[in-house]
């Protein structure tokens, strides 16, 4: 069973601010829907590999030869927030 | 001439040769039942009128000048809202993108665009495509076309009423756990995920990376098998689109199903609507009388698949999704500091079910659960390849239903799970990487369409595309369209 804290500790992990209510709703709600997934402990597994990828690629290689790129104004155009060349974010270092 | 808007796109290009009508008309017809009918069935989230004309009035010049690009030319076509389109918005259905103008092509929309096809525009979606009815878009509630207090399926439902409902004559939609095929079914219309690698997902908005796939919606197989010409295959631009070959997929439509061994697939009947039995079983009855062979599969696993998906696609959407910060593009909700400006971003952003999958997916990959959730999850889809492996050793494709019922009234499932359980029969293949379709194969004693889904080997859409082809050629469920007009 999740409870009340760990919701609180998955939404900080997740960058999630909810709200009471929707703590309470999710907490609800993840634990109906582990319920339904706790089935997959019917299934004996020991010894099976895992698949991560559904189709076996690996190590694609191609020659390393700069190509076209987005230019610096396509690249920036939707910022929510710029500074000349830049990304604008809030202050992350103190003075 | 019939209704242009009624015609398949490769009867549209054969008139077009024929020059009884032009690309511009067509696009014209188009354009205006958009705007008669889209009041109500709302497929539509951006319509790029200006673009289609452009695109139009270059094709009919090809065409006047005896120079069509292929058997696409000229055909109007609509996009998921999840695919870049550069220049044009591309929401996703969700808030955080509202104003998101994508600076280039997703891969199968430029090499659609080369093909010669009319963009008409963006279609309605599940947010981030997390939904099997539409209705978690943040912007409109799609209807089916069939009856639009209905969901038309999801999360393609846009791309998929806008087919059903001719406000298109293809489009494009996206298939994680059946977000094609399962609207394909709701909407009577042919809905086709490709082999997982087989098509570039370059431009395609990430929500499960090791399960999205795109792939085309359409009003017969022939089309399905047009736009897979043109959009399968390798792409330098994405390392999991795979170098096989593509083989022209309408080359072996016509050769019939004599002497293919087709495997019915044995599922629980629980919760099974009885009119959709009815109709898959009358389906195997045809292909057996077209000249199939027949025998009953059984994937033991695949009942457990859908507990694995909710494992799998919410863990990888939770890493997916957390480029959305505030940051780079996308809504900004300002805080106090770097943290709190994206959780409140984020929260502002993201409507509930994307909320709870990033939550579930959050917690199965958190300190202390990864092995009891993830790596247990991908286990099970282990063996759930295993069970595809061992039913193609003995048969060439498998069929069976698309969902447990039909279209679904806007609102019918409140409760996370049960919306979930929508996609218990084509989950699977999503986890395998299997090629699947719907085509559909009747209607409710309600009048609402019926899918029959087929699965084929990995990279063997030709050979499932021929079922499809032969069972649609001898039935008249084609004939049969929605009264929108």
């Amino acid at each position: 069973m999740i409870e009340r804290k760990d919701v609180e500790h998955v939404a900080r992990l997740a960058r999630l601010a909810l709200t009471d209510a929707e703590l309470e709703k999710m907490r609800e709600q993840l634990n109906g829907i582990l319920a339904y997934i706790e089935k997959l402990n019917a299934l004996d597994t020991t010894d099976v590999e895992p698949t991560s990828h559904a189709v076996p690629v690996v190590n694609v290689m191609r020659d390393d030869e700069p190509g076209e790129c987005l230019s610096r104004d396509d690249a920036l155009a939707n910022a929510p927030d710029r500074a000349g060349e830049f990304f604008r974010v809030p202050r992350i270092i103190e003075d | 001439m019939p209704d242009l808007i009624a015609l398949t796109a490769h009867e549209l290009t054969d008139a077009f040769r024929a020059g009884t009508t032009t690309p511009s008309a067509v696009a014209d017809a188009y354009l205006a039942r958009i705007k008669a009918v889209d009041d109500r069935v709302r497929a539509y989230l951006t319509v790029t009128e200006d673009v289609a004309r452009a695109a139009a009035a270059a094709s009919d010049a090809r065409y006047k000048a005896g120079t069509p690009l292929g058997p696409l030319d000229g055909v109007p076509i609509s996009y998921k809202d999840v695919l870049a389109t550069r220049g044009v918005r591309t929401t996703c259905g969700s808030r955080i993108l509202e104003q998101w103008v994508p600076p280039y092509d997703a891969t199968v929309v430029r090499r659609l665009g080369a093909a010669g096809v009319v963009p008409l525009g963006k279609s309605n979606m599940d947010e981030f495509a997390m939904g099997s009815s539409t209705e978690h878009s943040a912007f409109q509630k799609t209807g089916n076309p069939w009856d639009t207090s209905r969901v038309p399926g999801g999360s393609s439902g846009g791309p998929a009423a806008a087919v059903a409902g001719d406000m298109a004559a293809i489009s494009l939609g996206t298939d994680t756990g059946g977000s094609i095929r399962q609207p394909g079914a709701f909407c009577g219309i042919v809905g086709l995920k490709p082999t997982y690698g087989r098509v570039s997902r370059y431009g395609l908005v990430a929500f499960a990376s090791s399960l999205d796939q795109i792939g085309p919606f359409t009003k017969d197989v022939r089309d399905a098998a047009l736009v897979m010409n043109v959009i399968a295959g390798a792409d330098p631009h994405d390392a999991t689109a795979i170098d096989v070959p593509v083989p022209d997929y309408t080359a072996a439509l016509a050769q019939g199903v004599k002497g293919l061994r087709i495997g019915v697939l044995e599922y629980t009947k629980d919760g099974m609507d009885p009119d959709v039995e009815r109709a898959v079983n009358a389906a195997i009855e045809v292909l057996r009388g077209l000249g199939a062979t027949t025998q009953a599969i059984t994937l033991p696993t695949a009942d457990y698949g859908l507990a694995a998906y909710y494992i799998i696609a919410p863990a990888e959407a939770s890493s997916n999704l957390a480029r959305y910060d505030g940051v780079k593009y996308g809504l900004r909700t300002p805080g106090k500091d770097l943290i709190d400006m994206e959780s409140r971003t984020r929260a502002a952003g993201f409507g509930a079910e994307v909320k709870r999958r990033i939550m579930l997916g959050t917690y199965a990959l958190s300190a202390g659960y990864y092995d009891a959730y993830y790596a247990k999850a991908q286990k099970v889809r282990t063996l759930i390849r295993r069970d595809f492996e061992k039913a193609f050793e003995q048969v060439d494709v498998v069929v069976g239903p698309t969902t447990p019922g039909v279209a679904f009234k806007h609102g019918e499932k409140e409760d996370p799970l049960a919306m979930y359980l929508n996609d218990i029969f084509t989950v699977p293949a999503n986890l395998s990487g299997n090629p699947g379709v719907s085509v559909p194969c009747g209607f409710s004693t309600g009048g609402l369409p019926i899918g029959l889904h087929l699965v084929g080997r990995a990279f063997d859409e030709a050979t499932m595309l021929r079922v499809a082809y032969a069972y649609e050629q001898a039935t008249p469920w084609r004939q049969r369209r929605p009264e929108l007009a």
